[in-house]
């Protein structure tokens, strides 16, 4: 018999030589107790939490929490059922109405996370015999969207917007195109050029798909996302976004002007063939979307936390990312995944959580210390984070001592 | 053009990529014996597509694993 798991030995045995030069395991963390959207428990002490994509900071939010309870109690603890069966109660209806008006769309569709989101409505637009044109550092999930929907799947390199072009000008006469793009791509959190890409798949004829999911709640002068702040959000077919970063709980979900939108809830099957979210679920997502639309404050509070965070470790003499803070994601370059996981288990030490993130995740095999910031992180609490930096990077020997 | 000017010219395209000078011949296999990670493969491809004017789906690049598959498949793609 063949050991099926045989094609894992090599990440077993990785995983075995890392864990073996004693560090804490990074992928097994577990929060004890959660005090903030920014501070937990994690092995008896107390954590600032930067690696939460929690960007506004609405999981503690008292109207949102009594949104959900309230929900517990007047529709019960879930809906057993799909959206096109048994599974649509009134908060979703609800919550498909918060994300119109949030993004000022004619269309919204909620699937029951983000990963479907883009898995659903990328595999039912483009079938066989189209053609997806995408970014490669494209997400997990638009990746497994491709491969679902069996179409031809054309990569370019990341943020090229030639290389791109050069790929859609040779798709065959009369193919059906969908190009694929993110706001924000999460590993390095630098944003795209949605404005002149956009153009140019529309000058193509392709249908153009971009995920927000972290741009929500921050960027553009709405929240709405890198295609608002760059003014082409109109020229956006799909916006695909998630519940589960600043609006706080779990979710995904697909807003479009396109006329014939409705159609995809009887044919998209990660819609369909799964239990629709939680009341709870639904009624804490829209009330985290109707205050997100005043969260003008807030939003300016992030991006200083973002700048500061980024200067500080730019100071410091890490190397980052991107050359200036593009987004609330600032990424730190690990030379490996030993001296990353050694780095982030020293500053676990200090009482800070951060992302450790390693290939297939991150583009050409990085490793990266990935910090997302939170817009409810005091100013003095980034400076402390600083200063935990620049103990574990000495520590770790990342910076000279 | 005929298949021999198609593999000199993908000859020429592969030299940059092939950093351990490693000798190929029509069975070496990209992953295996050249080595090549997803990475190497995105820039050889695109090289390859740009030269020729092609596009080489990551559908069809799954189907061609040896030197001697794509030189076959770049023949078939320019007609």
């Amino acid at each position: 018999m063949t050991d099926l798991f045989s094609k894992f030995d090599p990440l077993i045995q990785q995983r075995e030589g890392l864990l073996a030069t004693g560090v804490t395991d990074p992928f097994g963390l577990v929060m004890e107790k959660v005090l903030s959207p920014t501070v937990a428990m994690c092995n008896g002490r107390e954590t600032i939490l930067l690696g939460t994509y929690n960007y506004m900071g609405m999981t503690f939010d008292p109207d949102v929490i009594a949104a959900g309870k309230q929900a517990l109690d007047d529709f019960g603890s879930g809906t057993t059922g799909s959206r096109v069966l048994n599974g649509t109660y009134a908060g979703h209806k609800a919550v498909e109405e918060a994300l119109k008006e949030f993004y000022g769309m004619d269309h919204a569709m909620v699937f029951s996370t983000g990963y479907q989101a883009n898995l659903g409505i990328i595999s039912t637009m483009a079938g066989k015999g189209d053609y997806i044109v995408l970014d490669i550092d494209s997400h997990a999930s638009i990746w497994d969207g491709c491969k679902m929907g069996d179409a031809e799947v054309v990569p370019f390199k990341h943020n090229d917007l030639d290389a791109m072009e050069r790929r859609l000008r040779r798709i065959p006469e009369g193919a059906g195109k969908l190009v694929v793009l993110e706001g924000v791509y999460s590993m390095l959190g630098d944003i795209a050029p949605l404005k002149e890409m956009i153009a140019v798949a529309k000058a193509h004829g392709a249908m153009v798909l971009v995920d927000e999911a972290h741009s929500m709640g921050f960027i553009g002068p709405n929240g709405r996302g890198v295609a608002e702040d760059q003014g082409c959000l109109d020229d956006v077919d799909f916006v695909i976004g998630t519940f589960s970063k600043s609006v706080g709980t779990v979710g995904g979900f697909c807003v479009s002007n396109h006329p014939k939108f409705e159609i995809l809830r009887l044919v998209c099957r990660p819609y369909v063939f799964t239990a629709s979210l939680p009341p709870s679920v639904v009624a804490t997502a829209a009330t985290s979307i109707r205050k997100l639309m005043h969260g003008a404050n807030k939003r300016a509070h992030l991006w200083e936390n973002s700048r500061t965070l980024h200067k500080g470790l730019t100071d410091l003499g890490f190397e980052l990312g991107t050359k200036e803070p593009q987004s609330a994601i600032i990424s730190v370059i690990m030379p490996d995944l030993e001296r990353g996981a050694a780095m982030w288990e020293a500053l676990l030490m200090e009482g800070l959580y951060v992302n450790l993130a390693r290939p297939p995740a991150t583009p050409a095999g990085m490793t990266l210390l990935r910090c997302s910031l939170c817009a409810e992180h005091s100013a003095e609490q980034v400076q402390t984070i600083i200063g935990m930096f620049s103990r574990a990077g000495k520590a770790a020997g990342i910076l000279p001592a | 053009m005929d298949r021999a000017a198609t593999a000199d010219r993908i000859a020429d395209l592969i030299a940059p990529f092939n950093k351990k000078g490693i000798a190929i011949t029509e069975a070496s296999t990209f992953a295996g014996d050249l080595e090549f990670d997803s990475l190497t493969v995105m820039d050889f491809v695109a090289a390859i597509e740009d030269e020729f004017d092609i596009i080489i789906s990551m559908n069809q690049q799954a189907e061609i694993e040896n030197y001697g598959q794509l030189i076959d498949a770049v023949v078939k793609l320019k007609g």
